[in-house]
């Protein structure tokens, strides 16, 4: 699909009148989507750093057998709030962060749709997770039953447990701002011309993933809520001595849980399907065939939560029917590769650092791919889950998978926020001390999830230790080359060589017709896509 | 010992593929297991993951031909084509077949699995925080199966014994040949018991009972954990079940009928 522009040089009127407000104030009370998404990213940030080292103590624990560091009870918490914090605040305010830069700017609208309640939605997530990582202090610790939180469980948890239900509500009311603000944006402000399917594919990807985030976030808060009225309130929900399901609970979380999945992986897609064209200098391949792929994933998602719980002693037809489902996903998904590798083939390519990070995320995204059709083979998952062949798989779509897409996004980008282009030489430094550290951290676990060792435990056998070694060793590796990520972003930001407007050879979009650094205020006059 | 196992751990990541390793137990693959449906399963496993190796060899094969040969350094021009409905329509196509493939051994496993009819023998299983109980019903026999690690190993006080984490104090033992249908429930949390040698796992729920079978083919011990989290030592309690010849096994249960009718004459089971 190829688009062609009016080049719309921005007026002066778009650029002079608008500064920023100086001091504290400009970034409480912003309603501009610049510095919104950067509070977004740098949030994201900090919190992917606080559970990086929550994860690093997990890994040091799990360096040898024995109990070295922490006791059981606090390991269950750092298990616990490692999981929470990576998802809700790493990897989703990230994603977030990156809409906010970028779909104003890819679809030519001036701002997002609905300013102030962007605003509101980014500055509750701070007081959510002071909230929620207050727990830690609390007597009794933080909440130590898996982010999943499955009752009866979940309500052994001490007094955090309040805390924690509300952070969750907090969250969740952030998100659904966030997801109907970019619903109304791309809805409402795309600039004469942009069709639906001329819209780039980031665009795209976060339509869809806003609607999941705006059905399944609700279903979150009603599970959360009837487990608080389990444990306050009298309620059996999930008591089956008064007359509840523990099971109900994990068909409710997983109803949430699977397409929360995607919400991860969706704005992925997107970011990766706008660095591979502009490094193979050649158009998208199967734009169409993207759009209805993605489509596809996010409806299969509703209809295989299951999977997650084939161990439950679910009816056989209930088996079949969730396993027929999940293996279903890996044909939209294999459309996406498959489309990616094609608009690779016979390009001109060239491999700077966001090439590197998208090249890195469709390999190793596809690893995952495959341990997740293996797991999709219920008999099969009887023996894979809960163990860390699980820990792997879903490792390998999150962290090469969603974190290296939002690191190929940022170095994509950044130049063109900053007017900085960014340190090359770091850059390939951080990632191949990344893509070598998460291999290292996470493919033996693999090996040891097929050994027979289950997930969430703090001390295991001693045919284990091994490959728990190599495991700690990529991780401590992975862990710290992130530090070079915070260097070159900190130093991209100050300084930095004058970046072009094009920033990349082979960039296409209305982003790159924008001056960098792109202006306070951009397209206030709406760009016209021919 | 801890310089001697980084040593190794570096051979271990050389030789991870490797068929043989120093340590008998020391793995890098699913275990056949020794029953029938433990082995359909490990097939099951194998036949799913040579797909994926050869999917993964062609998908990554193109790309990195392509990243070798289509790069800018080399003079290559880009092409401007972005789309084929001939090769979309194909690559939807052809992993549909492929699923199909796959799905029919898979189905043909799984009903094989929920089929739990006709059991010789029934075992109650029910998950406590932090141990395992076992029923032999209808047989008025019953017992815990604690961890039997002393804490000074756990402390690192002291050496670790082989079977580390994997020893119980009073096993399960079942008789080999004979259809075991395995009831799981718990006490008090959600727990998830789990054999990797029988080739399944099953979760303990209070308030339901679940029910799969077994066959043991090959007396032997084997050795497996609880695997859903179920709080502070969840890591701590251990599943060791032994397989014994009939003979034996009937030898075994008379010695507990006689055991309990000693220790609790009021009750059949603890």
């Amino acid at each position: 699909m190829s688009m062609a522009y009016s080049p719309t040089a921005p007026g002066p009127d778009e650029s002079a009148h608008a500064r920023p407000p100086r001091g504290l104030g400009r970034w409480l009370l912003t309603t501009n989507h610049k510095d919104i998404g950067t509070l977004y990213l740098l949030f994201s940030l900090l919190m992917f750093f606080v559970g990086g080292s929550f994860a690093l103590l997990i890994r040091a624990e799990l360096f040898q057998p024995g109990l070295q560091l922490v006791n059981p009870h606090f390991f269950n918490q750092l298990t616990t709030l490692h999981a929470l914090v990576m998802i809700f605040g790493a990897v989703m305010p990230a994603f977030v962060g990156l809409a906010n830069w970028q779909i104003p700017l890819m679809i030519g609208a001036p701002d997002m749709a609905l300013p102030r309640m962007n605003n509101w939605s980014f500055w509750i997530l701070p007081f959510a997770f002071a909230l929620l990582l207050s727990t830690l202090f609390l007597p009794g610790g933080g909440p130590a039953g898996g982010w999943t939180l499955y009752p009866p469980l979940a309500l052994q948890t001490g007094e955090a447990f309040p805390f924690v239900i509300l952070a969750i509500h907090m969250m969740g009311v952030s998100s659904i701002m966030g997801a109907i603000n970019v619903i109304a944006t791309i809805l409402n402000l795309r600039a004469p011309g942009m069709t639906l399917m001329k819209m780039p594919l980031f665009v795209w990807t976060w339509l869809i993933t806003a609607f999941l985030l705006i059905a399944v976030m609700p279903v979150l808060a009603g599970a959360v809520t009837m487990l608080l009225a389990d444990k306050y309130f009298g309620a059996s929900f999930f008591n089956a001595a008064g007359g509840g399901d523990p099971v109900m609970f994990q068909h409710i979380f997983w109803f949430f849980g699977h397409p929360e999945v995607y919400i991860m992986i969706l704005p992925a897609f997107g970011i990766i399907s706008q660095i591979i064209p502009t490094f193979a200098r050649k158009p998208l391949f199967g734009y169409a065939s993207m759009v209805y792929a993605t489509a596809s994933i996010a409806f299969l998602s509703f209809i295989v939560w299951a999977h997650h719980m084939f161990t439950v002693g679910m009816p056989l037809a209930g088996e079949l029917f969730f396993m027929y489902s999940t293996m279903l996903i890996a044909v939209p998904t294999g459309v996406k590769v498959f489309n990616w590798v094609a608009t690779m083939w016979r390009g001109s390519m060239t491999f700077e650092t966001p090439m590197l990070f998208a090249i890195a995320f469709v390999i190793l995204f596809t690893i995952g791919g495959f341990s997740g059709l293996m797991l999709a083979i219920a008999p099969a998952d009887f023996q894979y889950h809960d163990t860390y062949f699980v820990v792997a798989h879903f490792h390998y779509v999150l962290v090469p998978g969603a974190v290296f897409s939002i690191m190929a996004g940022v170095y994509y980008w950044l130049p063109k926020w900053t007017g900085h282009r960014i340190n090359e030489r770091l850059g390939r430094l951080h990632f191949w001390l990344s893509v070598v550290g998460v291999n290292v951290l996470f493919f033996p676990q693999h090996f040891l999830g097929l050994a027979g060792m289950p997930r969430r435990i703090p001390d295991y056998a001693l045919q284990f230790t091994e490959f728990n070694m190599i495991s700690t060793l990529g991780a401590f590796l992975f862990g710290f080359s992130q530090l070079l990520f915070l260097y070159n972003v900190i130093q991209t930001i100050r300084s930095g060589e004058q970046a072009t407007d094009q920033v990349w050879e082979g960039a296409q979009g209305l982003e790159w017709t924008l001056p960098s650094p792109t202006p306070y205020h951009t397209f206030a006059t709406a760009p016209v896509v021919r | 010992m801890t310089g001697s196992r980084i040593t190794r751990a570096g051979i271990a990541l050389g030789s991870a593929l490797a068929a043989g390793s120093a340590r008998a137990d020391f793995t890098v693959n699913m275990t056949p297991g020794v029953t029938a449906v433990s082995r359909e399963v490990y097939d099951l496993h194998m036949l799913i993951f040579w797909i994926c190796v050869a999917i993964g060899a062609v998908v990554f094969g193109v790309m990195l031909w392509s990243m070798v040969h289509h790069r800018k350094s080399r003079g290559a021009v880009a092409a401007q084509f972005h789309e084929s409905t001939l090769v979309e329509v194909l690559w939807t196509v052809v992993p549909m077949l492929i699923l199909v493939a796959m799905a029919v051994p898979a189905t043909r496993t799984l009903i094989r699995m929920a089929d739990a009819r006709d059991a010789d023998v029934t075992i109650k299983v029910t998950g406590y925080q932090w141990r395992w109980h076992y029923d032999y019903l209808n047989e008025g026999v019953g017992f815990f199966s604690t961890s039997a690690t002393p804490q000074e190993q756990i402390r690192n006080a002291v050496a670790k014994d082989a079977n580390y984490l994997l020893e119980v104090d009073r096993r399960l033992v079942v008789p080999v040949g004979k259809k075991i249908r395995i009831l799981t429930t718990a006490a008090d949390v959600i727990h998830s018991w789990w054999v990797p040698a029988l080739g399944w796992k099953r979760d303990a729920i209070p308030g339901f009972i679940n029910e799969s079978w077994t066959l043991i083919e090959q007396p032997g011990v084997y050795r497996g954990q609880c695997a859903e989290l179920c709080g502070r030592d969840h890591g701590f309690m251990p599943i060791v079940v032994e397989a014994v010849p009939e003979i034996e096994f009937q030898q075994w249960l008379a010695r507990m009928k006689a055991q309990e009718n000693k220790n609790s004459p009021t009750t059949g089971s603890g």
